[in-house]
């Protein structure tokens, strides 16, 4: 058990070490990094060819890229969005996973079943019928709170995903196929085998999110999700519109995890109701929690570890998801915040704060 | 000046059977500080609740400038120029003292989503307005050298203090205490005293609930007191005092007197 612990203390302090670090880089150091950082995001289709950590990193059984793209992107878009209903605004949505499916099946019906727009036009409009739906489950549901609302959104998830097994429009159980991939751009060819392609254009949608989000957290619109999750009555007394913000926080979810069921559905061209089990809203909510609700970087972090870990955990067969219950048990015993819990105030704005005190000082 | 900015008309609350409060009639003047005082569950924080839209009184009609509440959400409310703050401290916990305050301004701005994506020129105005506008008033309440401080983890007296800045930064006309000094040392009180004034001199109108005598009776213009929801007196504060029905609801009566 110490020895548990012990390790749990250096991977804590390596964390902050890095933290620390990187907050006394200036300016043009810390843009350098981010750039290291980005490229070698990109680059990440190969790093399973280099020579030590390829051993590390690669997945055995499944394809490293194969299990980038369609694990490790959509899960962390999706956390990305579900950190925003759950983590920031604080309602607790177990449905999820209907938006998901929402986006992966208006792609579906655009494209194939009953429609032949390119993939690229379909994105936009099942982004946007995503937030209807965000919409139109939240406008008779947010005026509940916690418990009721869980159990609402619960039965959101599963209506969807019983509506498309039992509707013939929508291919019932066969589900649909045929869905159109994304066209060829910037010399990126989507064909079937090589899944880099997916990767890299899945890679630049988490990063578009994550310039949104981020600034929509620093903003008046940040401030009221946050207020609403630590206190509503007092928010909406002080001049919170809290109904029309958390409705705004589901809506702008509901389209982040209908973006990931877009790419999803161009990625593997074939979906059906299968694919969207209730289990994976458990599993969506579970990174979410497990990398720090609240935290958008802890979000992809538990995003990352979920996707990833049973791929790479393979080897152990069946134990793998007894191996990650018991992690789970474990984190939310030792470290219910999560991986990276949310930080108060901006530790930015702070630091820059403090050193133009400096200059001033000096 | 004395213009009536609140005016509580008939006003009766009923919970079920039981009348919190009953027919009260409760003006407030421009300008002024009107303490509301009264024994344990006389019907102060009701009062407050009703004013505030937390109830949709039974009987009666609250209007604020003239204009009727009924009709009004709770947010809205605090548009309208009421602001209040809580007898037991309900800040946002994780949040900064300076982001708390920031919460109370940005009731008077505009942008939303969209401007906060596209990061308008509007957006990054008012998000600069909002800063300076809640630093202004921390540094007002004397609390600015912990701005960037969770508000979970200040003392007491700035949780309390803060409490009063996030209620100022929604520009109220009417500024509701909740019993403000509850819990501060005769020196925290001292100053809190100071504090209530000076806000009245900024132009803010003040309701002020408080159990402290002390406090009530040295900053208020007006007072008011309630009993088993009842308005049993009004009037300058010496004069209160020496009412013979506020002694005996506080004191109680003499079983002989009776």
């Amino acid at each position: 058990m110490s020895l548990v612990l012990n390790f749990w203390l250096r991977v804590t302090a390596l964390f902050s070490g890095f933290g620390e670090q990187f907050r006394a880089m200036n300016k043009w150091q810390r843009y350098s990094a981010y750039g290291l950082g980005v490229v070698a995001l990109y680059l990440l289709p190969y790093w399973p060819d280099v020579p030590v950590l390829g051993q590390i990193v690669n997945t055995p059984g499944s394809q490293f890229e194969t299990v980038l793209n369609d694990q490790v992107v959509i899960f962390v878009l999706i956390a990305l969005g579900l950190n925003v209903v759950v983590g920031i605004a604080g309602l607790l949505d177990l449905g999820y996973v209907g938006f998901y499916a929402v986006g992966a099946y208006v792609t579906a019906i655009l494209t194939s079943a009953h429609g032949n727009l390119p993939w690229l036009l379909a994105l936009p409009i099942a982004v946007v019928i995503s937030m209807l739906f965000g919409l139109i489950l939240g406008t008779p549901t947010l005026r509940l709170r916690g418990d009721y609302l869980a159990i609402v959104t619960l039965g959101f998830g599963e209506i969807i995903r019983l509506t498309a097994k039992n509707m013939d429009w929508l291919g019932a159980s066969r589900g649909i196929s045929n869905i159109k991939k994304p066209p060829s751009m910037f010399g990126l060819k989507f064909g079937v085998l090589d899944a880099k392609p997916y990767f890299y254009l899945g890679l630049t949608m988490v990063f578009i999110v994550i310039f949104i989000l981020h600034r929509l957290e620093y903003s008046r619109v940040g401030r009221a999700w946050v207020a609403i999750r630590e206190d509503e009555d007092a928010a909406e007394l002080m001049g919170v519109n809290t109904f029309k913000f958390k409705l705004w926080a589901f809506t702008i979810g509901a389209g982040i995890g209908g973006l990931a069921g877009v790419h999803y559905a161009g990625k593997v061209g074939f979906i059906n109701p299968d694919n969207f089990p209730l289990q994976l809203s458990i599993l969506f909510l579970a990174a979410v929690v497990l990398g720090g609700s609240g935290n958008m970087y802890g979000a992809i972090l538990g995003g990352i570890l979920v996707a990833y870990m049973p791929e790479r955990l393979r080897n152990f067969s069946d134990k793998r998801i007894l191996v990650f219950g018991i992690v789970l048990v474990l984190m939310m015993v030792f470290r219910p915040e999560g991986i990276l819990p949310k930080r108060v105030g901006n530790e930015h704005k702070k630091r820059r704060a403090r050193s133009q005190e400096g200059e001033v000082a000096s | 000046m004395s213009e009536v900015l609140l005016d509580f008309n008939n006003v009766t609350m009923q919970f079920g059977g039981v009348t919190a409060l009953n027919e009260v009639s409760l003006q407030i003047k421009q300008g002024e500080i009107l303490g509301l005082i009264g024994p344990n569950g006389a019907g102060k924080t009701t009062c407050f609740n009703v004013m505030t839209g937390v109830y949709a009184p039974t009987l009666g009609t609250v209007s604020f400038e003239g204009k009727n509440l009924a009709k009004l959400k709770r947010f809205e409310i605090t548009k309208v120029g009421i602001a209040r703050t809580f007898q037991n401290i309900r800040l946002f916990s994780e949040m900064t003292a300076l982001e708390n305050v920031m919460v109370g301004a940005d009731a008077r701005k505009k942008a939303s989503v969209g401007g906060a994506i596209l990061r308008t020129s509007r957006q990054r105005h008012e998000e600069k307005e909002s800063r300076e506008r809640s630093m202004e008033l921390l540094q007002f309440m004397g609390i600015s050298d912990r701005a960037e401080t969770a508000a979970r983890n200040l003392p007491y007296g700035y949780q309390r203090r803060l409490e009063i800045a996030r209620a100022l930064a929604t520009e109220p006309k009417l500024l509701c205490l909740d019993e403000p000094a509850a819990g501060f040392n005769p020196a925290e009180k001292e100053e809190l005293n100071e504090l209530i004034l000076k806000i009245r001199e900024q132009g803010y109108t003040v309701l002020l609930i408080e159990h402290d005598m002390n406090v009530v009776m040295k900053v208020s213009d007006r007072v008011a007191v309630l009993d088993f929801g009842q308005k049993i007196a009004d009037g300058l504060p010496a004069d209160v005092r020496n009412n013979p029905a506020v002694i005996a609801a506080y004191l109680g009566v003499e079983d002989n007197a009776s």
